[in-house]
């Protein structure tokens, strides 16, 4: 069940769209962050919350890279590999990241500390190798500021 | 130049509505609404404005199909999904500009007589959308949204839209099918978006660099604003360099700089004085070229006469250290992961090609490899749905066509011949 905030929170994003369906992204945010992952449970509420069959919000949810199907790290590196990224050395940081924190792409580190997506550019090639972590960018990086940084989400 | 569509992104208050003033912002959206809707749309005409979302339709052409279409309410949509490997010059517009955006769509609203607007914002850009949502509140604090537009009986609303991580929503129909709540799969067309669109409502798609042109068109107008860039493309370009040069980054010039100026003059040239090998000039979908073949001006027009295509001026370089089938690897691995599968050739013909390109850097090549690439995306061009699938074939095709030696000598020798 969805908290009585997020159901406000929800109401007004509804307010926004001539139906409950067109909702139906927004909401499933909602409710990955309400439920750290998208459970059974979670595709329930947000069908019950929008009146929309859960096969459905299962089939779109599913569509999206960034909707999340399995429970995820305290901390979420999306770390793009993508061709500016990979020439600067991004495949690196990715070694670097299996040996320093035991994560590997699609999973999470043994202490739950980070989970490890592997990015089709996020816009920073200017700044190549970059990443998100959690909603922050980390750009120009080296396996070096790469760590320092990885510290402070502790 | 000076700068139109990075002004003032140095000053770190820049994203601030007061601050936006302070610079002139807002005056064209009193100019506009002092206009008729058509006479907003003949001085765009004038402008000879392109759209800068990668296919460069004309802009003045769409909003009057638009407009022509009696259904009502109307919706303008702007496409900020940002997607395509190797851009990043929508972002410091959306950041670091976000009112230039909103002036623009509000110019673009009352020109098509739409009522509703929604920046589909692309999920990977988590601090735009705060931005985004701030400048949105303090365009409707101050009455520039909302009902009665600054007195003058005009209603446009605006909101945020939040895709999630498929760069096929960037395609408009799939975009429009996202915001409704579906899967981001590309729709026939016709019906275009421009009568059927949105809630099945004549709908308008400009990407996020177009809308932002609006402002100083209303400002100057048309005919002043066509005399930058190139008589078929005219205005200001935002292109975004990435790679291997030396200075890296965003760069507003005029539509139709030759690239080899905006490798060797803008950007400072190669890194570390290495050799030039390859560029893809406008984003990963966009055809390689070689370094005998970037004396061509980017534009619209004049980039397929060269062999490429401007895309997205996302303009990527590689030195000599560079391995080619790695890059093509990379790139047909992002085709195979963002298409949508809805149609055979393309969700069967990225995936055979990523495979092909994979055991070719594996050092498991085989003789005849490069054929069956050429037939297996022959067989894929012209016969997609939608541009993804094109795209992909092309890549191949243009890939193999340059630099074909180095795939024969990267299968004959079983490794990389390049980098070891
Ligand atoms: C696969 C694919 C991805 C696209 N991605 C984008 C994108 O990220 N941003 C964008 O503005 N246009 C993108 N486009 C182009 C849009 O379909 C559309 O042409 C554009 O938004 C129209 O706006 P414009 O006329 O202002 O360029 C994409 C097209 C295709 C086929
Ligand atoms: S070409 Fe690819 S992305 Fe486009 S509709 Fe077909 S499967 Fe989907
Ligand atoms: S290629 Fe990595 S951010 Fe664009």
């Amino acid at each position: 069940m969805f908290s009585s905030a997020a159901k406000q929170e929800i109401e007004d994003i509804r307010t926004k769209y001539p139906n409950a369906r067109a909702a139906l992204l927004p909401t499933i945010y909602v409710a990955q962050r309400e439920f750290g992952w998208l459970s059974s449970e979670a595709f329930d509420a947000v069908a019950d919350l929008l009146n929309v069959p859960k096969a459905t919000v299962r089939g779109v949810a599913t569509f999206y890279a960034m909707y999340k199907q399995k429970p995820m790290g305290r901390h979420l590196i999306q770390l793009c590999t993508n061709v500016s990224c990979m020439i600067l050395g991004a495949e690196r940081l990715v070694d670097f990241l299996k040996i320093t924190y035991g994560v590997e792409p699609g999973g999470v580190s043994p202490d739950g500390r980070f989970s490890l997506v592997i990015m089709e550019c996020i816009g920073a090639c200017g700044t190549a190798p970059a990443m998100l972590v959690n909603d922050d960018f980390h750009e120009n990086l080296t396996e070096k500021n790469l760590q320092e940084i990885l510290e402070k989400y502790t | 130049m000076e700068t139109i569509l990075l002004k003032n992104i140095q000053n770190p208050n820049s994203a601030d509505i007061a601050e936006y003033k302070k610079a002139g912002g807002y005056a064209s959206v009193r100019k506009a609404l002092g206009m008729e809707p058509q006479q907003v749309i003949d001085e765009v005409k004038k402008a000879g404005l392109r759209g800068r979302g990668g296919a460069g339709f004309p802009v003045a052409m769409k909003w009057t199909f638009a407009s022509a279409d009696p259904k009502f309410p109307k919706y303008l949509l702007c496409n900020a999904d940002e997607g395509e490997p190797g851009t990043f010059k929508d972002r410091p517009i959306l950041e670091k500009n976000p009112h230039l955006l909103i002036e623009g769509m509000i110019i673009s609203g009352y020109a098509l007589k739409a009522e509703y607007g929604y920046i589909y914002l692309r999920g990977e850009y988590p601090a735009a959308k705060h931005i985004l949502n701030a400048a949105i509140r303090q365009a409707y604090g101050t009455n520039l949204l909302g009902e009665n537009i600054l007195g003058k009986g005009i209603t446009f609303h605006l909101a945020v839209h939040q895709g999630a991580g498929a760069y096929i929503c960037g395609e408009e129909t799939a975009l429009i099918e996202s915001l409704e709540g579906d899967k981001g799969q590309p729709r026939i067309k016709p019906p275009f978006p421009v009568n059927v669109g949105v809630f099945s409502k004549p709908t308008v798609v400009n990407n996020v660099e177009t809308l932002s042109n609006l402002p100083y068109i209303i400002e100057v107008g048309g005919e002043t604003y066509a005399k930058i860039g190139t008589p078929d493309c005219p205005g200001p370009k935002i292109f975004c360099i990435s790679g291997q040069v030396e200075k890296p980054g965003i760069y507003e010039l005029p539509m139709g700089t030759k690239l080899r100026d905006i490798i060797y003059t803008h950007c400072g040239g190669i890194k570390g004085g290495k050799k030039l090998k390859a560029v893809i000039p406008g984003g990963i979908s966009t055809p390689v070229l070689p370094p005998d073949k970037i004396d061509c001006p980017m534009d619209f027009v004049n980039m397929p006469k060269h062999g490429s295509m401007l895309g997205s001026g996302a303009v990527i370089v590689m030195d000599e250290s560079v391995c080619l089938v790695k890059v093509c690897h990379r790139a047909l691995k992002f085709f195979e992961h963002e298409s949508c599968g809805k149609c055979t050739p393309c969700r069967e013909g990225t995936g055979w090609l990523r495979a092909i390109l994979g055991r070719i850097e594996n050092g498991e090549g085989m003789e005849g490899d490069i054929d069956t690439m050429l037939a297996v995306s022959t067989n894929m061009l012209g016969k997609t749905f939608c541009p993804l699938g094109d795209g992909a074939a092309s890549v191949v095709q243009n890939f193999i066509k340059h630099f074909r030696p180095e795939f024969e000598e990267h299968i004959r020798a079983k490794k990389c011949v390049v980098s070891g």
